[in-house]
């Protein structure tokens, strides 16, 4: 016997180039579309893993532009002015805080970095807060500094890659010559941190002869509320407060006019692939107005005309979007390269992420527009009267 | 589907009017007539005459403007009711089988899926096994795995007659089935519906331009503008 499924299937045979050309419009808009989503799932998500690796929520630093400052610590730069160190105290007692952190950070110029010379950037940290602050860091080698005074650096995975250094090198401060012992490298994080170098917060004091500190890394407590501790905090005179979640609504802000430009391409390619469709099965309905007809007259009811008709969109989309989502899964990666290019800024780790939620909601978003331009041609069909089918006269 | 009196198809007073454009053309004019069960009745006549019109109403493919028709007693068409697609497509499922001067296979599909299509909308009960049945029959099974382009005409007129007859209708209607074919294949077209009537007591009502093939049944019907004489 021979299922309607069968029947369908074999009804888009007829005409391969226009099957084929119909597929390849779903599969391309399926591509856009899953792409798209898993960026803006994916960009989110590095965004968000970026400002969790932090390890705070908040920045307080002397006036200036926050989301400079904020840029540049992202970068490894220093922020425009200092902060008396007595204040780290004063805001470790506020009833929100959990816990903070005193940080300078440095930028020197580097004469040997890259080409022509670049910017080198120094966090000097407090070891008795700062690792408590990032308990995802593993080292690939070594371990922390010995103390809070040690002439030594642990630098992060790129930093220590990009000047191929092992733990037990000596590493010169640019414009300072102070050379420094390498004592831990840092894991790959994927976030900025992969970037820097640390060294004792008093170590880089001395270095920079500097006994202030640039930024107070706080971190709130779980359930406090970080608006409320914010507002609290802009009180401070000459205090700036960098919070992580303005900084990734900024940026998202950012990123939104683009991510509505290429969500209207998509939107526009899918429209077109269902015209397409629309086309292709109403074509195929023309062309066989005198088989629905005598398929007619074996008994089929209009209804199961409908949805044998309907049913080659269905498998047009189906095998469209499918093709589309393995596409977009396969060539993730290089969508990742493309979209790094485009943006200005773009956090570490997978910025296209399609998981099987995703890949499913794709495919039924393709379906159902699909199913839906297939109504028109499916009720034309399912109205076809066997007379139209028969033509000689009597 | 047939009552005990053997009447197959009954028709009182059959008419069907087109309207084209202000004009009023009557198709068919008050035909009467009477099939039974078992019957091979041949309707003849130039082009315009009514006969594919005559047969249409009588396959229950559309509906007269006036008259009557009983099927096996039962009445189907009759004071001005109209009956709607469904129903129409109900009562055809049940009683008829149809073949076409142009076959109507469907390119894609297999001999033996073409015969089996039907059954993919609408199964009788009983009719397990009929595909093939038919198909050695009709003398098809070498060729149950071609495509019908790679059969010739008559070969394919015989897949549509077995397709046709596949859910076991009590009529078969056939329209010009040789109108396509050669006068050797015409002629083994005719064989195949004389065995079918005579051997399987298969009621046939078919529409020919052909002299030799409208002398294989046993009743002639002969259409002149819009009225039946019967010959035979």
């Amino acid at each position: 016997m021979i299922s309607r499924f069968q029947i369908a299937s074999k009804n888009l045979l007829r005409k391969k180039s226009r099957t084929t050309l119909t597929l390849i419009g779903i599969m391309l808009s399926s591509w856009v579309l899953v792409s798209l989503l898993g960026f803006n799932r994916g960009y989110e998500t590095a965004l968000n893993r970026d400002i969790d690796n932090m390890g705070y929520q908040l920045m307080v630093m002397a006036k200036g532009c926050p989301y400079e400052a904020a840029t540049m610590m992202l970068q490894g730069g220093a922020g425009l002015r200092y902060i008396e160190q007595t204040m780290v105290n004063s805001i470790a007692a506020r009833p929100e805080v959990d816990k903070v952190t005193p940080i300078l950070m440095q930028a020197f110029f580097d004469p040997d970095k890259g080409d022509g010379g670049g910017i080198a950037g120094y966090f000097g940290i407090d070891l008795a807060t700062y690792p408590g602050m990032k308990p995802f860091f593993r080292f690939r080698q070594g371990g922390w500094f010995k103390n809070d005074t040690a002439a030594e650096a642990v630098m992060g995975y790129e930093a220590a890659e990009l000047e191929q250094r092992e733990v037990g090198d000596m590493i010169m401060v640019p414009e300072k010559n102070v050379p420094l012992k390498v004592v831990g490298i840092l894991e790959r994080t994927g976030t900025q941190d992969d970037g820097t170098i640390y060294v004792p917060l008093k170590t880089l004091q001395k270095i920079s002869a500097i006994d202030k500190i640039t930024t107070i890394g706080i971190k709130v407590k779980k359930d406090a509320d970080i608006t409320k501790l914010e507002n609290s905090l802009y009180q401070l005179p000459d205090m700036q407060v960098v919070s992580f979640t303005q900084v990734k609504q900024t940026i998202m802000k950012l990123i939104s006019t683009a991510r509505m430009m290429v969500l209207s391409i998509a939107i526009i390619a899918l429209l077109i692939a269902m015209i397409g469709v629309v086309n292709t099965i109403l074509m195929s309905v023309m062309e066989r107005i005198q088989e629905i007809g005598i398929l007619k007259t074996m008994g089929a009811m209009p209804i199961d005309i409908f949805f044998l008709v309907w049913t080659e969109t269905l498998i047009l989309c189906s095998v469209g979007g499918i093709a589309g989502i393995g596409l977009a899964i396969v060539f993730a990666r290089l969508s990742d390269i493309l979209v790094r290019r485009i943006l200005p800024y773009s956090p570490g780790g997978e910025l296209v992420a399609i998981d099987i939620r995703l890949a499913l909601l794709t495919l039924a978003v393709i379906l159902g527009v699909g199913l839906l331009s297939g109504i028109y041609p499916a009720w034309k069909a399912g109205r076809v009267r066997p007379l139209d089918s028969i033509r000689s006269e009597g | 589907m047939t009552t005990d009196n053997g009447v197959s198809l009954e028709a009182r007073g059959l008419t069907r009017v087109y309207c084209r454009g202000s004009e009023k053309i009557n198709a068919i004019d008050g035909v009467s007539l009477t099939i039974r069960r078992g019957d091979f009745v041949s309707f003849t006549g130039p082009s315009g005459s009514g006969k594919t019109t005559l047969v249409n109403l009588l396959g229950c493919l559309e509906n007269p403007s006036s008259g009557e028709l009983d099927l096996a007693g039962r009445s189907i068409f009759g004071g001005g009711k109209i009956l709607g697609e469904k129903a129409l497509t109900r009562i055809r499922r049940d009683t008829f089988g149809y073949i076409f001067q142009n076959f109507y296979l469907i390119p894609t599909l297999t001999v033996r899926e073409n015969v089996a299509l039907p059954l993919a909308f609408y199964k009788k009960p009983g009719v397990d096994g009929e595909v093939d049945r038919l198909l050695g029959m009709l003398g098809m099974n070498h060729r149950m795995h071609h495509l019908p382009g790679q059969i010739s005409g008559g070969e394919m007129q015989r897949v549509a007659i077995a397709r046709a007859l596949v859910n076991r209708p009590d009529i078969l209607l056939a329209d010009e089935p040789t109108g396509n074919l050669d006068t050797k294949r015409a002629r083994e077209i005719g064989e195949v519906l004389t065995d079918l009537n005579r051997s399987a007591g298969l009621t046939i009502v078919m529409v020919t331009h052909n002299p030799d093939m409208a002398r294989l049944g046993g009743r002639l019907i002969e259409m002149r503008d819009g009225q039946a004489f019967e010959s035979g």
